[in-house]
């Protein structure tokens, strides 16, 4: 039997330990008690909007921010006093930072200066690294004249031709166009395979670190909301905040008419009364006292008129917004009775895959929406 | 279309800057031609003789006090340069990397403040500074620290390089500030990143970036101070004079105006060629910024 990757990391020994990690700007609080583990070759991403601390955290690690409190491990080894320099750890930086003054070889030699290995040995190296990231025959290059595509692979090569034991990439695609940055997303991942070096990314972008990652920190304000794997952090989202933050979700308002150790019986705006179990209930929403149940627009269907479906309910809507994105179809949908609990009308949003034989339905239709208490989460 | 178009543009850019050209025309290049003129006609002590001649040229060349002088001069002014440029470095850099964002044109509008005042009165005052009777020989006597006034202090090289240093101290300042600030600072946080200390990052990314700035500098420094008149005189005491003191006392004094004409353009094209070897070294290493 093969080991799976989850496997793999399972039982990889703890690569970065941040315990406690505070850190004040003045009195501004940038990061509240950072405790996480990321392990020996793993992809993790700190993700979040700007200036939830993030980048900050991300610096800690590089060494170029100190930290007020608590400590920051690399490799088992306390990194307070080790200056940035000195330590395991390279980065891809949001600009890039490519020299330029220097030719891209330059560029990637750069941190070679102190190896003892002869000339012809680092020019190797440098080729090696360069037909890595795909700029094979580009060392001649002056840096200022390379696309941003081309920066960022410098970039990598620069920092991967000294085996760090960690790769911190701060934002590293936000620079590049849509197109470029799903295939570099997709490089990354078979790059970061291909050499084993454990890679913590920050981005801002939740499908960047869904797509990349084998967990993802998920920061607001200074503080870890949810860490856990991609799909764990997209089907069970700790808060509505999360939620909100990682793709779509629909909210409904609820209330609880009871609840066991077990579960909970709800009556939701416009889908009736459900039975939850427990694994669908997240209680981490101290912040937010309205009780409200949120679903994925992929989970539930539309089916036509007098269409057979396999799903244990359905719900009348009308069709209030259609939105065509080739591949797929969102329609916003008014539930009937949605206004019941609280007397606010409110659409959903559910995404159809635009299969062969089906219909992209108008704006007014009356339609039938198919679904199961299985995609239901519970915030409260 | 396009073509003609550009045409166009051409017309009203050649429209537009038709005057200053011409101003600059009569301000700048007819008294250089007359120079030029001058250069080659016959002196007949109290009148110019309308012939052409190099004789003005080989005296130039000839004349081993010339040479004397315009080696003092080239001497004095390199050593200024290399002195305000060395020493306006560090205050750039200061500006530049430490001082807080909000506070720099502060600091910058400070280090505008010699220029208030004339240029004649700080080389002027400079003399008060180091006289026989001035600030520092009576501070000094007054303290007992000694017994005469010091007489090395005036009338030598180093007041003259040091009243010349501080007075170009800004024009060195401004332009390396201007370079130190265009360096993007996540570039040194990724030379520290790839291994290397803070001085040999400063070694390897700060100062490479920062050289055209350097060369700038070092041009602005040094072209105007080969030909400075007032410093010689005054700090010199005219016992050390440069170039521009030669030309004026042939120019006035023995009114030998082709043989001074003679020294001004030589004087310029030595200028030049230094020059023209500093803007070389300036575009090479202006050819690998961004």
């Amino acid at each position: 039997m093969t080991e799976t990757r989850h496997d793999v990391l399972d039982a990889a020994r703890p690569m970065i330990e941040c315990q406690d990690v505070q850190k004040y700007y003045g009195d501004y609080h940038a990061l509240r008690g950072i405790n996480l583990t990321i392990r020996e070759g793993e992809f993790f991403s700190l993700l979040g909007p700007s200036g939830c601390g993030k980048t900050t955290l991300l610096r800690t690690i590089a060494g170029f921010e100190d930290i007020s409190s608590g400590a920051v491990l690399i490799d088992g080894n306390r990194m307070e006093e080790v200056p940035a320099n000195k330590r395991p750890t390279n980065m891809v930086f949001q600009s890039y930072a490519i020299f330029p003054h220097l030719t891209v070889a330059q560029n990637v030699a750069f941190g070679l200066r102190r190896d003892p290995r002869g000339k012809d040995e680092k020019a190797r190296l440098v080729d090696e690294a360069l037909a890595m990231v795909g700029l094979k025959g580009y060392g001649a290059r002056a840096a200022h004249a390379l696309s941003g595509g081309q920066r960022q692979r410098v970039a990598l090569a620069r920092a991967l031709i000294l085996k760090p034991k960690v790769l911190l990439l701060d934002e590293p695609l936000s620079a590049l166009d849509r197109k470029m940055r799903e295939q570099m997303q997709v490089e990354l991942i078979k790059l970061q395979r291909q050499v084993g070096i454990t890679f913590v990314l920050v981005t801002h972008d939740q499908e960047e670190a869904l797509v990349m990652s084998d967990r993802i920190a998920v920061m607001f304000e200074g503080e870890i909301a949810q860490l856990d794997g991609p799909e764990a952090l997209y089907a069970r989202p700790v808060n509505r905040r999360v939620a909100d933050f990682i793709g779509v979700m629909n909210f409904l308002p609820a209330r609880i008419l009871s609840e066991n150790g077990e579960g909970a019986k709800v009556e939701i705006a416009g889908l009736g009364e459900v039975d939850l179990p427990a694994r669908q209930i997240s209680r981490a929403n101290a912040d937010d006292e309205v009780v409200i149940v949120g679903f994925r627009p992929e989970t539930m269907t539309l089916i036509g008129p007098g269409q057979p479906h396999t799903q244990p309910r359905e719900t009348g809507a009308t069709i209030d917004e259609v939105v065509y994105y080739g591949d797929m179809t969102y329609y916003d949908l008014r539930l009937d009775g949605s206004a019941r609990l609280d007397g606010g009308a409110r659409t959903v949003r559910i995404s159809m895959r635009n299969l062969f034989g089906r219909d992209v339905q108008d704006v007014g239709t009356r339609t039938r929406l198919a679904w199961s208490p299985g995609s239901l989460v519970l915030f409260r | 279309m396009a073509k003609s178009g550009l045409d166009a543009e051409a017309r009203q850019g050649l429209t537009l800057m038709a005057p200053p050209f011409l101003y600059a025309l009569v301000i700048l290049a007819a008294p250089l031609l007359t120079i030029l003129t001058y250069s080659f006609l016959k002196d007949g002590y109290l009148e110019v003789i309308r012939e052409f001649t190099l004789d003005n040229y080989l005296q130039v060349w000839a004349d081993p006090i010339v040479r004397k002088i315009m080696l003092r001069s080239l001497f004095v002014s390199a050593l200024v340069t290399l002195v305000t440029v060395a020493l306006a470095f560090p205050i750039a850099y200061y500006v530049s990397f430490m001082v807080r964002p909000e506070r720099k044109s502060m600091w910058l509008f400070l280090i505008t403040i010699p220029f208030w005042t004339s240029y004649l009165i700080r080389v002027f005052l400079w003399k008060v500074i180091l006289g026989y009777n001035g600030v520092i020989n009576s501070t000094l006597t007054g303290l007992g620290i000694i017994d005469e006034p010091l007489t090395f202090i005036l009338y030598n090289v180093n007041s003259i390089v040091l009243t010349l240093a501080h007075a170009y101290a800004p024009f060195a300042i401004l332009p390396i500030f201007v370079s130190l600030e265009k360096i993007d600072r996540s570039l040194l946080e990724a030379g520290r990143d790839l291994g290397e200390s803070r001085a040999m990052t400063f070694w390897r990314v700060t100062l490479p970036l920062a050289m055209p700035g350097v060369i700038a500098a070092t041009l602005i420094v040094f072209i105007p101070t080969i030909g400075d008149y007032v410093t010689p005189e005054l700090i010199g005491g005219g016992k050390i004079p440069m170039i521009a003191n030669l030309i004026q006392v042939q120019m006035l004094a023995l009114d030998n105006r082709p043989l001074g004409s003679a020294l001004a353009v030589t004087a310029m094209l030595i200028v030049a060629v230094v020059s023209l070897i500093f803007l070389f070294l300036n575009r090479r290493f202006l050819k690998v910024r961004q």
